[in-house]
């Protein structure tokens, strides 16, 4: 049976974690993201802040600079920025980059990239998905020519875009999949850069003859399927988490609304109709926390079904949030409508997550394969 | 410690546990004990005797009143060593998921001394005297009445849906002790002898087939002023604490070890396509149900474990109670639909195992009305969880 409880560390995490969010990030955070047409999503000296806490390095090992606390704790500061729907390069650059180079970088790529990850000097943007669907077949190649790859190929929504010093490009090779690590600044990285529905911004990426060394491709030059699957495991509990975060902070507003605004001379909480809704989400939402528990806990033991809990844990949050959301719009009435009220922004923030690593009907697929029915 | 605890209950269990007590349990072969209780299987009685006489049919009840005096951490051993050899549970009693625990609570001395020892024992099988035919979900409007005449009570009315009450001993009913105060404020608790001229239990037929649950007639029977439970017209504070205990096991009711895994039983009936179950709309919903019942049996080990840490139960057994038996009538509606025609066949034709599976998928359709139907079961989360007016 897995340890449910959390450690005195994991507690304090959680506290630090809920502050720095609350006072760095709040919801207002997005919406001033948007309106002001910022064209990185995020602002550096927020990374450097969580560097300086260790939270950048948490999944690093101390050999490098790290804290080796593993996913457990990196859930805890994820949940808590998905309350405030502080969208944060932890995602790409902490969940996904430095637990793939942790586990299959050579030493010398090791040596390099780790620590400056830890340090919050290198943010890394990962350009997987191509088409208009996550988990289409990848054409982008990279082929080895003269000592040097040559990749070419096209890569859709690319968070952390502009804000990245490094791009992760999955590409397909003569040995099955690999990836390979390309500077932002580099000759025929061609950038479409657009807003997401919640204003936060994003791009399209197209590579013409790209050029790396041969040493940019991580780890051997061996097949990158099984670190492709992990990288999506970690990507879609991380993002779980978020959304287990967010739709958290979707209820409690909602729930906070119906004790307060008054029809028919009582607060509408009173109503039956909506008692059950809200009482069927808390249901969903206890659930949820569970599975998201259970799989960021899978990632620290490199479990034999993390594959089995990751996409559990996001096919459910991905029902389990929109849910909330369409929910606490409707309850919100008119004044849920509007774009001066946050609650849209919820609603934003799950369509953009449905989508990414995965939408349910997705996971579902992935999940019963990996059961074998 | 638990290592060394381990060890020896699985030595234990080796070495008392009947060979056919290994196997899953058939339904005409569940132990339920009482007076009438006919062990079909003989060795289900060995079984119960051994088990019984080291407490672990209620493993985690204090010693004094025959209970195994477990910690909770080794109860979950014990249940796991259980489970590992494939062990019948030894005793299915509402005694002990519903009085045992409010006895132990509300009881004297003398009573748990008298009552908690058979039940473990199985000696004594109880039923639960609640629903009325007018009051429901609104049980606290029930009529059955008791009054005190020197040392006993003499109650008359009647009782409806009790299960099982063709075949249990004793009966722990709510009754009104105080027509004059408030619905709430006249409910007594006590514990009344089936076995006497005044009570009359009446099997109703079930849309399975069956006939659990019966009609129960009181008139003038009687009852010893020392089987009132706790304070006389204190009873509805009781009445709740049994019901949480109530949910709590109903809400496991998804977890039934004979069965083969749904998905197994899928594919053994249904068409597949590279090794995949071919209907893509079906094999989506079974994925859904059965990521949502995994969900769930993660979140009832992990509330057990926010228990130890102090966490009170109360209104989560709410949500469990309404999670498992959605989750419970879900799975037999996909179950149905893996038989197909099998699935239609009431008697004459066909495998036992299916015939059986319909009768517990309309069984099933119970299980979000006993105990306090879905709709009560949210009204209770709405109030008492989120604090909703
Ligand atoms: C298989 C089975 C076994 C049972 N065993 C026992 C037993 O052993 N002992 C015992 O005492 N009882 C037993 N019961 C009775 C059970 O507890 C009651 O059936 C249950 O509490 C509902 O009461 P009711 O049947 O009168 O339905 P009603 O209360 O009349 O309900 C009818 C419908 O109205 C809804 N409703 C009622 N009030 C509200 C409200 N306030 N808000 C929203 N919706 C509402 C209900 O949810 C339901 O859908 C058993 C029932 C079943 C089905």
């Amino acid at each position: 049976m897995m340890n449910w409880d959390m450690t005195d560390e994991e507690k304090l995490l959680k506290v630090s974690a809920a502050n720095f969010f609350r006072e760095k990030m709040p919801i207002n955070h997005l919406r001033r993201i948007r309106d002001t047409n910022d064209p990185l999503g995020f602002p550096r000296e927020a990374w450097q802040d969580m560097a300086s806490l260790g939270w950048t390095g948490i999944l690093i090992d101390e050999d490098h600079g790290g804290l080796n606390f593993g996913f457990r704790g990196l859930g805890l500061i994820l949940e808590a920025a998905g309350r405030q729907l502080a969208a944060t390069p932890l995602l790409s650059t902490v969940a996904g980059a430095s637990r793939l180079l942790q586990k299959n970088a050579n030493l010398e790529q090791k040596e390099t990239l780790l620590p400056a990850i830890a340090a919050g000097e290198t943010i890394i943007a990962l350009a997987h998905d191509e088409g208009q669907h996550h988990g289409q077949d990848i054409s982008t190649h990279a082929t080895l020519q003269g000592g040097k790859y040559v990749i070419q190929g096209r890569k859709s929504l690319v968070l952390d875009a502009a804000l990245a010093d490094q791009i992760l490009v999955l590409a397909r090779t003569d040995q099955g999949l690999g990836w390979f690590l390309v500077p932002h600044k580099t000759q025929g990285l061609q950038w479409e850069h657009f807003r997401l529905i919640d204003g936060r911004p994003a791009a399209h990426l197209s590579l013409q003859r790209v050029e790396v060394p041969a040493s940019a491709r991580i780890g051997t030059m061996k097949d990158a399927t099984a670190s492709y699957e992990d990288l999506r495991n970690a990507c879609a509990v991380g993002l779980a988490t978020e959304m287990l975060g967010a739709a958290t902070a979707a209820f409690e507003m909602t729930l906070a609304y119906l004790k307060e605004r008054k029809q028919f001379g009582v607060a509408i909480g009173t109503f039956q109709a909506l008692q059950h809704r809200m009482a069927n989400l808390y249901c969903e939402l206890e659930v949820s926390r569970s599975v998201v528990q259970r799989a960021l806990a899978a990632l620290d033991e490199d479990h034999a079904k993390t594959t089995v809990f990751a996409s559990l844990a996001k096919g459910k949050l991905n029902d389990v949030m929109h849910a909330v959301a369409t929910e606490s719009i409707q309850l919100h009435g008119g004044i849920g409508m509007t774009d001066e009220h946050n609650i849209g922004f919820f609603l934003k923030r799950s369509r953009i997550n449905n989508e990414l690593f995965g939408s349910a009907s997705f996971h579902r697929d992935r999940y019963a394969k990996a059961l074998e029915f | 410690m638990l290592q060394d605890f381990r060890a020896e209950v699985r030595q234990w269990l080796e070495a008392n546990c009947p060979a056919s007590m290994r196997t899953p349990t058939m339904e005409e072969e569940e132990v339920w004990g009482g007076r009438k209780e006919q062990f079909k299987n003989p060795e289900s009685k060995v079984w119960l005797e051994r088990m019984a006489a080291k407490g672990w049919t209620a493993p985690e009840w204090p010693k004094a009143y025959g209970g195994g005096g477990l910690k909770p951490q080794e109860a979950l051993i014990l249940k796991e060593e259980m489970q590992r050899l494939g062990c019948r549970p030894p005793l299915l009693s509402f005694g002990i998921w519903m009085l045992g625990p409010v006895l132990l609570q509300y009881g004297t001395e003398e009573q748990k001394k008298k009552h908690l020892p058979e039940i473990v024992q199985g000696k004594v099988r109880w039923c639960q005297g609640y629903s009325e035919p007018a009051a429901g979900s609104d049980l606290a409007s029930l009529q059955t009445r008791a009054e005190l005449v020197g040392d006993q009570f003499i109650i008359n009315g009647s009782k409806v849906w009790t299960s099982y009450a063709d075949s249990s001993d004793w009966i722990f009913c709510l009754v009104r002790t105080d027509p004059n105060a408030g619905k709430q404020q006249g409910i007594s608790f006590m514990l009344i002898d089936m076995n006497q001229p005044g009570v009359k239990a009446e099997p109703i037929r079930l849309i399975s087939g069956a006939s659990p649950f019966c009609e129960v007639f009181f008139s003038d029977a009687k009852t010893s002023k020392d089987n009132l439970i706790g304070p006389l017209n204190g009873g509805w504070q009781i009445a709740k604490a049994l019901l949480t205990h109530e949910r709590q096991a109903i809400s496991e009711i998804n977890k039934k070890a004979s069965e083969l895994p749904l998905e197994i039983q899928a594919k053994h009936k249904l068409p597949t396509r590279n090794g995949q179950l071919a209907d893509e709309h079906f094999r989506q919903r079974l994925a859904a149900w059965h990521m949502d019942n995994t969900a769930f049996e993660w979140t009832l080990e992990r509330e057990m474990s926010l228990q130890k840490a102090g966490h009170s139960p109360g209104a989560a057994s709410s949500m469990f109670k309404l999670y498992g038996t959605e989750l419970n009538k879900r799975k037999y509606e996909l179950m149905m639909e893996v038989s197909g025609f099998q699935s239609l066949i009431w008697e004459g034709a066909g495998d036992e195992k299916d015939r059986q599976a319909t009768r517990d998928w309309l069984r099933s359709k119970g299980n979000s009305i006993e105990g306090g139907t879905s709709e009560i079961q949210l009204n209770v989360i709405a109030k008492r969880v989120l604090g909703l007016p």
